[in-house]
């Protein structure tokens, strides 16, 4: 019967550790939809990721929400040391395992992490309140109804009863070791100490069992919000990582070649081409329609979109009332390729379901209104880059569908004729300097 | 003294004479065609004639870089020009271009290469920031834009797309006015509404324009002159100014053109 608790716990865990394996499964598969991305190692990129991701350089252009995110970071990265004693208390059917062996330095150690749990409840109530009651406008707009802003405020939540699940562990476990001297004696815990009174005068059986359910309350929380983060804008605590890690090093102007195209193009000019006597290439779709013309680094920067909406504050298409929303085009990202997923995953037609991201998700009003301005790019925490998903997209309307708004096809046409995107006779190209000299 | 400072030197001519000048000035397609960018485009052809640099351009065997073309989706016509152009490029041998626009400068620079065409390309704004540093122009002090509030307009191709945020400013600062910034400057720059062929078309649905936007911001800084460094930012700004019926108060000029003048060019 002893061991009852103890093969309860790791059932549990195995459970979780089950939905999270089928879930990050997925998720890799949802990705590598995408097309390769040429993106290699460098020292560069570790540098990248440990400044934007790690240290979060990029949040602190805010330094509100920078401040109470940190709070938050970091007790997240902190408290989960204490995870680990829970988790072998849980599989020895220990207590406070740590305690006897550490001493004095496990009083510390637990009023540390007591103080971070009060810095991630503080940090959880004020985003509540900026989400819920300000009104903070990058947390409105219209790809944010329903289940985004219910997501938003179910993490919040959940990591706020986490917090106090702790808590009112350590409360009730001060009490029990005034009653109990089988209990490892811990000394005070500062911050628990003001729920203290709430659980004064409780009989020991009444603070023993409030004190399991808050342990199991907390590690189940952990498990079932580990799990739940995988279904959620969330992943970003775990994404934010490989993300900046893959993020562009190059200037932000520069967009991506389409070597299918150079080999055409030198035919076309009578220059010799590399691979001349080779067949040409079987060139899929130029551009992109779908998730699966994106590359995998796309769509791993739309999972790790926490939809902070700092690029689509930022977007001049946007705050002039188009219809462009960069947090949108990620977010849909997102959504067209788990929606691909789930129908493969149950042996549907996946991308054959006569949908598109293009069209069924994203409308060429959206892409149309984009003005390459990289404000978005610059603008995001983690290194997503919506711009890249846009101009990819403007491709396949271009070259496939010959669909481009009708001064673009102008546009075009000035250039492949006049040799300049205005009607200008390539006569009159060097007039101004004519103009010039006839003054001297 | 006018005659060589309106003289423009074309790479043909020099090649046909054996010379090959140290630097290419690429016009671009808005300083060879658009009325008020010709001037920008003279201005520094004189300022290049009076600190005696050897440049040339390319004159009639311009063309367009294809930078519209591939942000509107087009990369086939982008890289038929692109090509087309690093054959004159090769054939001259040049080395060195400079130019005033920020979307060329960009697209040859940074798209260029990927394509053959390996070239040290320099915005006007960092040539024009050198050429101070080297004391060739500016310095005197006192010149004709002393104490003036000027405002400056970050270009989304020089600023956030290349990093270019100091030149032109230090190039403002050689003037000794009153660099008043916007409140979104720099990395928060607000674009002008141009970029990404929107130059080429109308704007989407909205309430606003871009431009108008900007300007309003400009406006706000009390500045008499909005200094920009691009062609597209240009427009919309001049645009901007008078849809606000300011142009009266507000004036929009090149660097180029700030640096000419305070020059006596």
């Amino acid at each position: 019967m002893q061991y009852i608790s103890q093969i309860v716990f790791l059932i549990l865990v195995a459970v979780a550790a089950y939905f999270l394996y089928q879930r990050i499964s997925r998720i890799r598969k949802n990705i590598f939809l995408g097309k390769a991305s040429g993106r290699t190692a460098s020292p560069e990129r570790w540098k990248t990721m440990l400044l934007v991701a790690f240290g979060q350089k990029k949040m602190f252009k805010r330094i509100v929400p920078a401040f109470l995110h940190m709070l938050i970071y970091v007790g997240f990265l902190v408290i989960n040391l204490e995870v680990l004693e829970f988790v072998i208390d849980g599989i020895a059917g220990t207590h406070r395992i740590f305690a006897p062996v550490l001493g004095d330095f496990y009083t510390v150690l637990i009023n540390v992490f007591e103080f971070l749990a009060v810095g991630v409840l503080f940090s959880c109530v004020v985003f509540l309140i900026r989400r819920n009651i300000l009104k903070v406008k990058r947390f409105q707009g219209n790809e944010m109804k329903k289940w985004p802003t219910l997501d938003a405020n179910l993490i919040l939540v959940i990591e706020i009863i986490l917090m106090f699940a702790i808590l009112t562990m350590n409360a009730t476990d001060m009490l029990i070791q005034g009653q109990d001297e089988h209990y490892a004696q811990t000394g005070t815990f500062f911050f628990s100490s003001f729920l203290v009174p709430l659980f004064e005068g409780m009989q020991l059986s009444t603070l023993i069992f409030i004190e399991r359910f808050a342990w199991w309350f907390h590690i189940l929380g952990i498990l079932g919000f580990a799990v739940y983060v995988t279904y959620s804008k969330h992943l970003h605590i775990a994404l934010a990582f490989p993300n900046t890690w893959y993020s562009n090093l190059n200037p932000k102007g520069k967009m991506e070649n389409m070597a299918e195209v150079t080999n055409e193009v030198k035919m076309m000019l009578g220059m010799p081409t590399e691979n001349a006597n080779e067949p040409p290439a079987e060139i899929a779709r130029f551009g992109a329609k779908d998730v699966n013309d994106l590359s995998w680094v796309n769509i791993m920067n739309a999972y790790s979109c926490t939809e902070c909406g700092r690029c689509t504050d930022n977007c001049p298409a946007n705050m002039t009332g188009k219809k462009l929303s960069p947090r949108k085009i990620m977010m849909d990202t997102r959504d067209r390729a788990e929606e691909v997923g789930a129908s493969l995953a149950k042996g549907g037609k996946g991308l054959e379901d006569g949908k598109s991201l293009l069209g069924d998700y994203i409308t060429k009003e959206e892409i149309n209104a984009c003005t390459s301005c990289n404000a978005c790019v610059e603008a995001c925490p983690v290194n997503i880059d919506p711009l890249a998903i846009i101009l990819q997209m403007r491709r396949y309307v271009a070259m496939e569908e010959s669909g481009s708004p009708a001064s673009w096809n102008s546009m075009f046409q000035n250039v492949e004729t006049n040799f300049a995107p205005w009607k200008f006779p390539p006569t009159d190209r060097f007039k101004w300097a004519e103009e010039m000299e006839s003054k001297s | 003294m006018s005659d060589k400072l309106n003289n423009v030197p074309v790479m043909a001519d020099l090649a046909a004479k054996g010379e090959s000048p140290e630097i290419l000035f690429w016009v671009g397609c808005a300083g060879s065609f658009d009325d008020r960018y010709k001037k920008v485009t003279q201005a520094f052809v004189k300022i290049l004639n009076k600190v005696g640099i050897s440049f040339a351009v390319l004159g009639p065997e311009e063309t367009c870089t294809g930078d519209p073309a591939r942000r509107a989706g087009n990369e086939f016509l982008f890289q038929m020009q692109a090509v087309s152009n690093i054959q004159v490029l090769d054939t001259y041998n040049v080395k060195k271009i400079v130019t005033a626009c920020p979307h060329c400068f960009n697209t040859i620079k940074n798209e260029y290469p990927e394509l053959g065409g390996n070239y040290e390309v320099i915005h006007h704004s960092t040539y024009l920031q050198q050429l101070i540093n080297e004391g060739k122009v500016g310095l005197k002090g006192g010149g004709e834009f002393k104490g003036k509030k000027i405002t400056y307009h970050d270009s989304c191709y020089l600023g956030r797309a290349n990093n270019i945020y100091e030149a032109p400013r230090e190039v403002l600062a050689a003037l000794d006015a009153e660099l008043i910034e916007m409140k979104r400057c720099r990395t928060k720059g607000l674009c002008c509404g141009a970029g990404g062929a929107q130059m080429f078309k109308d704007a989407e649905p909205g309430n606003k324009e871009v431009n108008v936007e900007r300007t309003e911001e400009a406006i706000e800084t009390g500045a008499s002159i909005v200094a920009s460094a691009c062609p597209f930012c240009m427009t919309m700004m001049r645009d901007g100014v008078k849809s606000k019926n300011k142009e009266a108060s507000i004036e929009v000029m090149d660097l180029a053109e700030l640096i000419a003048k305070n020059e006596g060019l």
